[in-house]
């Protein structure tokens, strides 16, 4: 009986290592997606290098709280996430990274309500722009809206992922996600006349 | 349906639309709509065109070596066994 308990005990050990692996081979092939969104969550290729160990890091410990068979890329993002904002807590942000301001909702709001023409003049001026006013124009978004841009955007989650990850409703992403892309186009109409 | 141009309702269902968010009624409101609707037709293929720009140029891969890195934090990392 005794040898039968150890057998046991042994299979069960043995099938909880070959779970394990499994889960760190499986998040180990989504990295490259899951850096893909850090960087441009972050400013620097440092800070998102950093930010994608210390998910990984966690993720490794905290394993067994994933549920097989669910979206393991959205579990790495709410990680990663999370340890952003906690970085940003610690670190005091640039003014650009701060919370959002009442004048940014402010901003955001009148853009809303803007259109027709206007809409159209920033569409060809956009259609001119570089790489580099792109990156530029997504990391001066307020993060409240870029965090919702960049994993619906980038690194192409649903709304209700994105919800997940971000801990907010769903109404909360989408209405984030049209005044973030609105004032990305503004960003970037403003870059190409500078 | 006419209506002002830059209109909320179109603005929702367009981004539904665009992300694919749409319920199957919604859909084909929107599919309608965009068939009659120069501008919001306009607009809705340039959201398109910024969108896969945006995705283009702001994907960075990976650095190298990072990968070896991630692996190392594994419990017990694959390696020359002993």
């Amino acid at each position: 009986v005794a040898e039968a308990e150890t057998d046991d005990g042994a299979r069960r050990i043995a099938g909880e290592a070959r779970d394990r692996v499994r889960f760190e081979e499986e998040a180990l092939e989504l990295a490259d997606q899951v850096y893909r969104v850090a960087r441009r969550l972050v400013r620097t290729p440092e800070e998102a290098e950093d930010l994608v160990q210390e998910t990984y890091a966690r993720a490794f410990r905290a394993w067994r709280q994933y549920t097989p068979g669910t979206n393991l890329r959205a579990w790495l993002l709410r990680i990663l996430t999370n340890l952003n904002v906690d970085r940003g807590r610690k670190l005091q942000r640039t003014p650009d990274l701060q919370p959002l301001e009442e004048g940014d909702y402010y901003l955001a709001n009148r853009m809303a309500e803007s259109g027709g023409e206007e809409a159209l003049e920033q569409e060809r001026v956009v259609e001119r722009l570089s790489q580099d006013s792109i990156v530029n124009a997504l990391s001066s978004l307020p993060h409240d809206f870029r965090d919702v841009v960049v994993l619906v955007d980038i690194g192409d989650f649903s709304y209700a992922d994105a919800a997940q990850i971000l801990d907010v409703p769903m109404g909360t992403v989408m209405s984030r996600l049209h005044r973030g892309r609105r004032l990305l186009k503004q960003r970037l109409a403003e870059e190409a006349m500078t | 349906v006419s209506h002002e141009h830059g209109c909320d309702k179109c603005e929702q269902l367009l981004q539904g639309y665009l992300d694919r968010e749409l319920s199957e009624d919604e859909y084909h409101v929107a599919q309608a709509h965009l068939e009659q609707c120069e501008y919001c037709e306009r607009r809705y293929r340039f959201e398109v065109t910024l969108r896969r720009y945006v995705r283009t140029t702001a994907a960075e891969r990976m650095p190298p070596g990072l990968m070896a890195r991630l692996a190392a934090l594994r419990t017990d990392p694959p390696g020359p066994a002993g």
